[in-house]
């Protein structure tokens, strides 16, 4: 069976051109950077490639980029270098519907002496800069709000929202880990002082990711060892992941153009045939401002974990904000940030695309949804005969 | 994702009994929308009021449907009474197992078959005296009580992967906990693991047809289950067995020996009245 995967925004493919430029690194040019001799010397000379590149994509310098395992350790050294830098301070700012990555983090630092505050967002997954503005206080040592949201594709103003922080002088980080790639992002256009980037979400492998931090910006490391990255990262590098990296970055920028024509394309086929053939279907999320390779869709009175598997039958990859799917009992934290009712939001299903869907795969989705649909409703309690709802209880 | 049991996943793919039986004799509903699952079951009685059909819908995840499918199956030709009998463990088994954090799907199914017979009988469905603890998915103190005794369980955590209760907005994660102790603290009146009854008759039969039935039919012979009431296992002998003069130290000494080591000490084997 062939597998259709689009589920992009839980990991990528790695490229093939990633790979390639990865693989000598393994076994052949194994050497450490740090080492003194030739052999470990021409692989620092490859790191600082990728570094050029991985600068590229972002318009900022080189050495404003750091290295580091993932996504999230990059969101966690983030916040974690505010809050040391600025130990007066203990307030954060978030939003309701950030990471785990930032979100877990910033619920462990309330319960050690932090005040933090999450900014609730609209119908549409939207937030109002009014409430940013209001939660400044002279406490904030940081605002952490996400570029693109993982789960609906919803675009936040953070270039806006970074411009207010300043003022009242309090760093500004985000989360680009989904929009990097999708979204043009130029760090000379503006404010945000650390913004994070996972390598596995743009066809770099997993284990990798970065840290950009603004020239000039107080950083305290978060692990602690060698003088690596400039003593802003301990630890051996991750030589292939971040050679790896480095070619994503300039394959992305190459991509950029495409990911917001074809993708954007594909997407919104499969989103409007789908709203067309099954009804009490709905987008969660606000449709003009979204990430161009996410839709998330949710079918009334079925749940999302059933719908996946019986798309996995047929080699669909997908994702859920079902409860079921999470080991949770509660639908995502976003959907129920934005007000999404239950019978809405145990049915949804996000579809999160990429350069190398085709058209064919996408037909396909929007020819096999209804029945998969059709069938659960068929089995659901609060599904009649008729194909209508009948009044949930 | 998740590792579900082939026969998880057989009744996922192909649900048995779906639907909704025309005049039921008893049926109910369980669950909500807000809750993520729900189920609706109707049976049916025959002359002998045995349950001749029983149906289902489910609006949940895959081991929702699943529990659903496979506790239609286990009642049917059931009584009443014997269904009754029938535990969220005994669901679960059925399916070869559930994930921890899907046990709640198979408390469904029982809660949705009580409720069924309380419908058929006329008599009230909440249990006098029961108090909501959690308000996020309407679980009540004695279906927390009974899941904690049923399925022993020792944690906060053990009774949201159970019955759901906590698992919402949390704030009633301490009442549970002194439901807990309060449970733990009652006198044990059994302290061995007892079989339900399924689990009980599953392994009569298997432990026969590995351990028992091969001797027999290396002599010739054979033994087949009439009936088993209770620890009383009625067999009729079959082949050599049947006029061999001996069966009856065979059936005890072997047949009940076997049993009485490999399921239950209690275990009583009788032949059947020719």
């Amino acid at each position: 069976m062939k597998t259709i995967y689009l589920d992009n925004n839980a990991t990528t493919k790695v490229a093939d051109e990633v790979l390639e430029a990865m693989l000598p690194y393994f076994n052949q040019f194994y050497g450490n950077p740090s080492s003194m001799h030739t052999f470990g010397g021409q692989v620092g000379q490859k790191i600082r490639v990728a570094r050029e590149q991985a600068a590229t994509l972002l318009g900022a310098m080189p050495e404003e980029i750091v290295f580091t395992s993932c996504g999230t350790e990059s969101d966690n050294a983030a916040i974690r270098s505010a809050l040391m830098t600025r130990p007066d301070k203990k307030h954060i700012v978030i939003s309701r519907v950030e990471h785990p990555a930032v979100h877990a983090l910033c619920s462990h630092l309330s319960t050690q002496g932090y005040k933090v505050t999450e900014l609730p967002v609209d119908k549409n997954g939207m937030l109002d800069l009014e409430n940013l503005g209001k939660s400044l206080t002279s406490d904030t040592a940081i605002v952490s709000l996400m570029w693109g949201n993982n789960e609906t594709g919803v675009i936040f103003p953070v270039e806006e929202a970074a411009r207010m922080a300043h003022e009242k002088g309090i760093l500004f980080h985000t989360d680009a880990v989904q929009a990097a790639g999708k979204l043009p992002i130029n760090m000379k256009n503006n404010v945000i002082d650390m913004l994070s980037i996972s390598g596995h979400k743009l066809h770099a492998p997993k284990g990798i990711g970065m840290l950009y931090i603004r020239r000039g910006t107080k950083y305290s490391p978060f692990l602690i060892g060698g003088h690596q990255e400039k003593g802003r990262r301990g630890g051996t590098e991750n030589t292939p992941g971040i050679i790896g990296l480095g070619k994503a970055c300039e394959l992305a920028a190459k991509n950029m153009e495409k990911e917001n024509t074809d993708v954007k394309r594909l997407r919104d086929k499969l989103e409007s045939e789908l709203l067309r053939s099954i009804p009490q279907s709905r987008i969660n999320g606000d449709i003009g401002n979204r990430l161009p390779n996410t839709t998330n869709i949710s079918f009334e009175y079925v749940e999302g974990e059933a719908i996946l598997l019986l798309m996995n039958e047929l080699g669909i990859c997908a994702s859920s904000g079902s409860a079921c799917t999470s080991g949770s009992l509660q639908p995502s934290h976003v959907l129920r940030a934005m007000g999404v009712p239950f019978t809405m939001a145990h049915g949804s299903i996000r579809f999160s695309l990429s350069v190398y869907n085709t058209e064919e795969e996408v037909d396909f989705i929007i020819e096999k949804m209804p029945a998969i649909i059709e069938r659960l409703r068929g089995m659901s309690p609060f599904w009649n005969q008729a194909g209508q709802s009948c009044e949930a209880q | 994702m998740w590792e579900y049991t082939d026969k998880v996943k057989e009744h996922f793919l192909n649900p048995h009994n779906v639907g909704e039986i025309e005049n039921p004799d008893g049926m109910a509903e369980v669950g909500s929308l807000a809750c993520g699952d729900a189920l609706k079951l109707s049976f049916k009685l025959d002359e002998n009021k045995r349950i001749k059909d029983a149906k289902f819908k489910t609006f949940g995840c895959a081991s929702a449907i699943a529990s659903s499918s496979a506790l239609t199956e286990i009642i049917k030709g059931m009584t009443v009474d014997e269904a009754l009998k029938v535990t969220n463990q005994d669901i679960a088994q059925y399916l070869g197992g559930l994930p921890d954090e899907k046990m709640h799907c198979s408390v469904m199914g029982k809660q949705a078959l009580e409720k069924a017979v309380e419908n058929y009988r006329g008599v009230p469905a909440m249990e006098a005296g029961a108090k909501i603890i959690c308000e996020c998915f309407g679980v009540t103190d004695k279906e927390i009580e009974r899941a904690i005794r049923e399925n022993n369980l020792a944690t906060v955590e053990d009774v949201t992967n159970y019955t759901k209760a906590g698992g919402g907005c949390g704030n009633c994660q301490d009442a549970i906990a002194q439901i807990l102790e309060r449970v733990k603290a009652e006198p044990k009146t059994d302290t061995k693991p007892r079989l339900t009854n399924i689990q009980k008759i599953r392994l009569i039969e298997e432990t026969i047809e590995r351990e028992i039935r091969p001797s027999l039919k290396h002599d010739g012979g054979d033994i087949e289950i009439i009936d088993i009431i209770g620890n009383r296992v009625i067999v009729a002998m079959r082949g050599a067995c049947a006029t061999c003069k001996a069966s009856e130290i065979t059936l005890k000494d072997f047949v009940q020996h076997r049993l009485q080591e490999l399921v239950s000490p209690d275990i009583t084997v009788e032949e059947a009245s020719k």
